[in-house]
């Protein structure tokens, strides 16, 4: 039978009614047309998938939709809401090259923003840790490393701005 | 890879969840973070009826110290959070890297040290530091409540000391003496990302220099984490000097079981424990000493 859950999504509210079988993958990417999430393995070892969920990167293949009455989910397509104005993280991406097919990206790019906000100067070793659930079939990751070093001094200087 | 159809409840209780659990039967499945039951049923190795829920139980997610109860880990405390709790990270190091070494970070945010054990691989992360520090597993089922060694909870790969419609409530971790130390060393083919092929923990307690107790165990290298209570006695009242290691290493290289598969062959396995034996007890030694 299906139960129906209330939640946030790239801050608007949605009430959808699931499946307890169906995937918040499923659901992002098929009810709600949220195909900046992807979906590689299915089985949390890509990070391809990844969305945070109360400010907690997780694999959305792993997690049933059921369980997110109430939660807050940011995918990809939230972190530049307008479309115009790209996240520092997603300008750093195509800055330093951190980009070719583009399949890891979205996910890479939500296992930088938790990073980010839990540490925002990480050593190389804490951003390698930090994606090391993000399995990337073209770059060989250097690049994808800079990338988010380089997002994070973007962020440093912008939340330093606002603050002073 | 969908998912099988199930019915899905959140119990608010645990005495709710008990009951449920035992209407279900064998149809009936526990989850806490699910990351390795949702595994299971995508690859179709398990097809539940009913799926239940702890999250939404309250208090289950605990993680709380004192000096005089030790450590507590709830059933849904999340692994990421265990690695990151100062009171862990300070009182029991070993047991917060073993967490932090489990997985990775989006797996961390998801699954818990509880359902790592009741899962029962015997290449579980975060066993061998558990089992070293003499954690003692927290039951509560139909019959009421009962306590047991994590020593006695592992009786195969998948099964658990648990009964019928049993539910492990919380993990309590005793606080080491002042003079012992634990470490947990392990070894996969991608870093610390993918299924451990060989783990080791020791608690080693220190007069002196001497090792007065050891306490080792050894993930993926048998049907369950094993326990080298051969290499144990080797070091006892010694010194820990680079030959006895040696002699103890290969000691619990001789008391492992491992089998070939796909993350290493046996014979591996077998060098691999002698090495990581050796190292694991220098480590622990050490920290004791710093204590
Ligand atoms: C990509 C990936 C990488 C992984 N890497 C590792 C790794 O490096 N090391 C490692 O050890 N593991 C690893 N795992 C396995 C898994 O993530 C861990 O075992 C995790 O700790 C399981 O916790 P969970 O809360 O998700 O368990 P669940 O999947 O919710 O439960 C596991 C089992 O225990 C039962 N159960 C859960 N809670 C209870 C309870 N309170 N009482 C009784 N029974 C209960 C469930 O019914 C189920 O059978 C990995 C998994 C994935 C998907
Ligand atoms: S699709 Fe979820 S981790 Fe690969
Ligand atoms: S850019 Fe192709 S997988 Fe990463």
């Amino acid at each position: 039978m299906k139960q129906v859950i209330t939640l946030s999504v790239n801050g608007d509210p949605y009430t959808v009614a699931v499946h307890p079988w169906q995937t918040l993958n499923e659901v992002l990417r098929e009810n709600l047309n949220l195909t900046g999430v992807k979906l590689g393995c299915g089985e949390g070892d890509c990070g391809a998938c990844t969305v945070l969920v109360d400010g907690r990167a997780v694999s959305s293949c792993l997690s049933l939709a059921v369980e997110m009455e109430g939660k807050e989910i940011l995918t990809v397509e939230g972190l530049a809401p307008s479309g115009e104005t790209l996240h520092p993280i997603q300008e750093a991406f195509i800055e330093k090259g951190a980009i070719q097919c583009g399949f890891c990206t979205c996910g890479m790019e939500m296992a930088a923003l938790h990073l980010l906000e839990k540490n925002p100067s990480p050593t190389e070793a804490e951003i390698r840790e930090g994606i090391a659930g993000n399995l990337c079939r073209c770059t060989g990751y250097a690049k994808i490393v800079e990338a988010i070093a380089a997002a994070a001094e973007k962020m440093r200087e912008s939340s330093e701005r606002k603050s002073s | 890879m969908r998912l099988s159809h199930f019915e899905y409840r959140v119990p608010k209780t645990l005495e709710e969840a008990i009951e449920l659990l035992e209407s279900g039967g064998p149809d009936a499945r526990l989850m806490a973070g699910g990351t390795d039951l949702l595994m299971k049923m995508k690859h179709g190795a398990i097809k539940p009826k009913l799926v239940i829920s702890l999250k939404k139980i309250d208090g289950l997610d605990t993680i709380a110290f004192s000096e005089k109860t030790g450590l507590t880990i709830g059933a849904t405390a999340l692994l990421a959070d265990v690695a990151s709790h100062p009171d862990i990270i300070k009182h029991y190091p070993a047991v917060a890297e073993a967490a932090r070494g489990t997985a990775n970070v989006q797996v961390r945010n998801m699954g818990t040290v509880v359902g790592n054990l009741c899962n029962a691989s015997p290449a579980a992360d975060n066993a061998p530091t558990l089992l070293a520090m003499g954690t003692t597993v927290h039951i509560q089922g139909a019959g009421g409540k009962r306590d047991l060694p994590l020593e006695q909870f592992f009786k195969g790969p998948g099964l658990t000391a648990l009964k019928g419609a049993e539910i492990v409530t919380a993990l309590t971790v005793p606080l080491p003496p002042l003079n012992a130390g634990a470490a947990y060393l392990s070894l996969s083919a991608r870093g610390k990302l993918d299924c451990t092929a060989v783990g080791v923990a020791a608690m080693v307690t220190m007069k002196k220099d001497v090792c007065d107790d050891l306490r080792l165990f050894i993930a993926a290298c048998g049907p369950t984490p094993l326990r080298a209570p051969g290499a144990e006695e080797i070091m006892r009242g010694k010194t820990p000097a680079d030959d006895l290691l040696e002699r103890a290493g290969e000691q619990a290289a001789g008391e492992a079981s491992p089998i070939n598969d796909l993350r290493a062959s046996a014979d591996y396995r077998t060098r691999v424990v002698a090495v990581l034996t050796s190292r694991v007890i220098k480590e622990a030694s050490k920290r004791a000493l710093k204590r």
